[in-house]
């Protein structure tokens, strides 16, 4: 048995209970995409059966690092572009919680680019959700890394002279094995494809849309939305490396020619996880690290016994 | 030459096997009974670049590499990349034996690789071994080593030609031969030891009178040669570490190699990540979710891990991280050892620092304080970091192997249980993790007890930002000054708990003594046979080697203070970072301090500490010889 006593728990699990017990006042401003992605995470926790205490959903900094404070579950509001270290490491040393990394495009893409990419190839069994407004919406308004070539701010006031970062191809050549994008205006897919992230036995990467109608009101609101796997304009295999890989360019491209191109961009269920990987090796247990605290009857090692090499 | 001590000096280019040599050269001595000291000098490179090991042998205990040496075996750069020629660097090939004889002491031996080496490239050399009253061998190790195996055995041949020399019985040196080869290269070697041995003992006529110490005293119980590396790492390990994350940096390195050699079998996870804010990120998350971790790195990676070690002590997360000094700034000496990281170490991150900081002063402390890191960083959910040097790192000593002969301590601290989870919902409601007056409390100062996620009833927010009992984020100015004051109360438990162990900042040398020598961290040993120099010599002086760094030991360093006329503050550094760090802490003593700086990329020796205290009491000591600094304190 568990010595975490909320993990596989059997029993019904409710949206409701991912709402804070004292609900804080959302910092987010009426009409943001963020409300979008809290809202899409409530319903998927319960889809996939999964109960508030046996879920870590590790942030970081700006408006969407703040989904932590909103959502009720273990939470952990780390620091600018550091989820995804502190979310991988979690998981290692308890493969049993559901670990969720959330950030925003300038988080994940910019200071925690280094972090995106080597988490995308280790790929560990986690979610990653990528809040992408293409501008830093907490410090007022500034160019992002996903922010158009030309995009006029206060530290880009002559336009951007950057082509923007390519989220889903990053992901795709770093390694992840879920790839998808998905947009706060379209909370049903959303939900089903946050689903599909946490059952993935990788790291699924969700590139979130989210607009934000204070600091980029030029912007598009992301609609209208094509759905890839529902429009009949697109025909690709997911599971193809090649054929996702276009269809991410074209997505990319579209997006800044008011195109909002959304769903599951590439998927590779035969990889296995960092876990399993790492398992192989024998560079990791079998039973979760964590537990091993909780055994009385657990025989620690000791340095002790090493020491006829120093003889 | 009466000697009651060997040190002997094996040089040669970097990547020639003068280290795996040196260790087995060190394991005989010590099998031999005697105690033994290791002193590593490198280059920041692969191949190639002049390096030596030390070995220093006695009867007696030793505590540093000691003055000079007495015994070289030059084996000359196989890997110079300029051997015949004049070059920026000059010719590298000859180097192991020309840039050595500056330390060897008078009437000192000297066996060179004739082979490879010609002394007639070494300026005033035949005069030189006069002067000093050297014993030269001329070898030709290489041809030997050729003759019945390969070049590189050559170093065989050197400790053969040793042995013969100093009348060291080769039967322990054959057994550690056996133990690390095997098949034809073993008995081509134990051919080469023989060939060299006799050829020397038999061949060559012995004018000098040094020979190895033999063992007399008997050691405390049976020894272990280890370094400072395994001091930390088998602490870490005793205390139920089992998850370690880093990035490979000089001289870090060594802890995170031998905890990625034993965690695998110890069911424990190694991560190498891209970069050290991730390494300490990762030890935070796995720290986070119920595992014993550590990181680690040298000055530049630690200054990477400046956030994430702030966010560990705000969100009170227990995490212990080692930083293995080396020269600075920048990449500065990669190799060389320097104390220049007190200050980043103590005071890097944003806002007040707050954190433990322990500088061990040999393998033996780097083992017993990496120990209590751990149990203060979980019990009190603080960063506790282990400060070190490339000295320490690399430096091996043998130890009695009853200092690792203790229980492990897999106690994850300050966490709650499933039980106390019920209660807390029936009696408040719901968990608070950040109580502001945790009366039933967890024993340990303003520390509230932390859930695991996974547990029932325990959910909560881990936030950077400041927050309230709960962990929502909270920006309320009374609920900021409780939960700061609560978490800054720590260090003040922590420094009362420290404090009950009557012994943990031992003085050295007789308690009545007029002067006073204070260090830190791996000066500790050098300081102590300095110590022994001055008092034998008619000088009154006792020394305290400080560990408590932060929480610091006030108490005892007064009382110190108190009780000398005068303190001579040892650090290896430019800026003298732990003489203001004492009066920083102390506020008084800036009329008795003075500090003696060094800062050439080498260790001190005894003797210069000696020569600095002689300088500074005033028996005119002549400094210019060396690379040392006499400095005055300012302020009170």
């Amino acid at each position: 048995m568990s010595a975490f006593n909320a993990i596989g728990e059997d029993r019904e699990i409710d949206r409701d209970e991912f709402t804070p017990e004292i609900e804080p006042q959302a910092t987010w401003c009426p009409g943001c995409g963020d409300f979008g992605v809290l809202k899409s995470l409530k319903q998927a926790m319960p889809e996939v059966g999964r109960n508030p205490e046996e879920a870590l959903l590790v942030t970081g900094i700006g408006c969407s690092g703040k989904l932590s404070s909103y959502f009720r579950s273990y939470g952990f509001h780390s620091i600018h572009g550091r989820s995804l270290p502190v979310a991988r490491a979690a998981k290692m040393a308890n493969p049993d919680l559901e670990v969720i990394a959330a950030g925003g495009d300038g988080d994940g893409y910019g200071i925690g680019g280094n972090h995106f990419m080597h988490t995308a190839r280790e790929n560990h069994d986690m979610t990653y959700i990528v809040f992408d407004n293409e501008i830093f919406g907490l410090t007022k308004g500034q160019t992002s890394p996903t922010s158009p070539k030309g995009h006029k701010s206060k530290t880009q006031p002559h336009g951007s002279a950057k082509q923007p970062i390519r989220p889903l191809s990053l992901a795709l050549t770093s390694g992840a094995s879920f790839v998808a994008r998905t947009a706060a205006v379209n909370p049903n897919q959303a939900k089903e494809i946050l689903v599909e992230a946490m059952e993935h036995d990788g790291f699924a990467h969700v590139d979130f849309l989210t607009q934000c109608p204070t600091w980029n009101k030029d912007a598009k609101q992301y609609v209208p939305y094509i759905d890839v796997q529902d429009s009949d304009d697109y025909d690709f295999d997911i599971t193809n490396r090649g054929e996702a890989a276009e269809m991410m360019q074209e997505a990319e491209d579209a997006l800044y020619e008011g195109e909002v191109l959304t769903g599951r961009f590439y998927k590779d269920s035969d990889r296995p996880s960092y876990q399993a990987e790492k398992q192989a090796t024998g560079d990791m247990p079998e039973e979760p690290l964590a537990e091993r605290y909780f055994d009385d009857d657990y025989e620690w090692e000791r340095s002790y016994d090493l020491l006829d090499r120093h003889k | 030459m009466t000697d009651d001590e060997l040190i002997w000096r094996i040089a040669g280019g970097s990547g020639d096997g003068i280290d795996s040599t040196s260790q087995n050269f060190a394991k005989a001595m010590m099998r031999s009974g005697l105690n033994v000291f290791t002193h590593r000098h490198y280059p920041s490179r692969i191949r190639g670049g002049h390096t030596y090991v030390e070995i220093r042998a006695k009867d007696d205990p030793v505590k540093s590499r000691g003055d000079g040496y007495n015994f070289l075996l030059a084996l000359g750069d196989s890997f110079a990349r300029n051997p015949q020629e004049e070059a920026y660097y000059g010719n590298e090939e000859i180097k192991p034996l020309s840039e050595n004889l500056d330390e060897l002491r008078e009437g000192g031996v000297i066996v060179y690789d004739a082979g490879l080496l010609d002394t007639d490239e070494i300026e005033n050399f035949d005069e030189r071994v006069e002067e000093n009253d050297w014993h030269v061998y001329d070898l030709d190790l290489r041809g030997l080593a050729k003759e019945h195996g390969r070049e590189v055995m050559r170093n065989t041949a050197g400790v053969g030609a040793t042995a013969a020399l100093l009348d060291i019985d080769l039967a322990p040196i054959e057994s550690l031969m056996e133990d690390a080869m095997s098949g034809d290269v073993l008995e081509a070697n134990l051919q080469i030891l023989h060939e060299a041995y006799e050829s020397v003992r038999d061949d060559y006529e012995h004018t000098h009178d040094l020979r190895a110490p033999k063992a007399e005293e008997g050691t405390d119980g049976e020894q272990v040669l280890v370094s400072g590396s395994h001091g930390i790492a088998y602490g870490a390990l005793d205390e139920g570490c089992r998850f370690i994350s880093g990035y490979p940096m000089t001289p870090w390195t060594d802890v995170f190699t031998i905890m990625t050699q034993h965690l695998p079998e110890f069911g424990g996870i190694s991560e190498q990540v891209e970069d050290e804010i991730a390494a300490a990120s990762l030890a935070i998350g796995a720290s986070h979710a119920g595992a014993k971790a550590m990181s680690g790195s040298s000055g530049g990676g630690f200054a990477l891990m400046s956030e994430p070690l702030g966010l560990a002590e705000m969100t009170e997360t227990p995490i212990v991280l080692v930083e293995a000094m080396r020269a600075g700034p920048s990449t500065g000496m990669p190799t060389k050892p320097e104390q220049g990281d007190l200050e980043h170490v103590l005071y890097t991150s944003q806002g007040d620092s707050n954190r433990v900081v322990f500088a061990p002063g040999d393998p033996a402390e780097a083992y017993e304080q990496t120990r209590k890191a751990f149990e203060l960083a979980y019990d009190y959910q603080i960063p506790a970091i282990v400060l070190y040097d490339q000295k320490l790192s690399g430096g091996h000593q043998t130890v009695s192997e009853a200092v690792f002969d203790e229980e492990p301590n897999p106690d994850l601290g300050s966490v709650v249980s499933e039980q106390d989870l019920e209660e807390a919902a029936q009696e408040a409601g719901r968990f608070k993790r950040f109580m502001y007056d945790d009366e039933e409390g967890s024993g340990f100062g303003g520390v509230s007890r932390r859930s695991l996620p996974g547990q029932k009833g325990g959910n909560y927010l881990a936030s950077g930002n400041e927050h309230n009992e709960v962990g929502h984020i909270s920006e309320d100015p009374d609920n900021r000054v409780i939960q700061m004051n609560r978490r800054m109360a720590k260090l003040d438990a922590i420094h009362e708990e420290l404090s009950e162990n009557a012994d943990h900042q031992p003085v050295y040398g007789p308690e009545d003594a007029e002067y006073g020598v204070l260090s830190f961290g791996s000066t500790k040993g050098v300081v102590e046979e300095a110590v022994d120099i001055l008092n034998e010599d008619g000088h009154s002086v006792k020394a305290m080697n400080v560990s408590d760094i932060m929480p610091f030991a006030n108490d005892e360093v007064t009382a110190f203070l108190e009780s000398v006329d005068e303190a001579l503050v040892v650090e290896m550094n430019a800026t003298a970072q732990f003489r203001r760090h004492i009066q920083g802490q102390l506020g008084r003593f800036g009329d008795k301090l003075y500090s003696l700086l060094k800062y050439d990329g080498n260790p001190f020796e005894p003797s210069e500490v000696a020569a600095g205290f002689r300088a500074r009491i005033g028996d005119e000591a002549d400094l210019s010889q060396y690379n040392v600094r006499i400095e005055s304190a300012t302020g009170d």
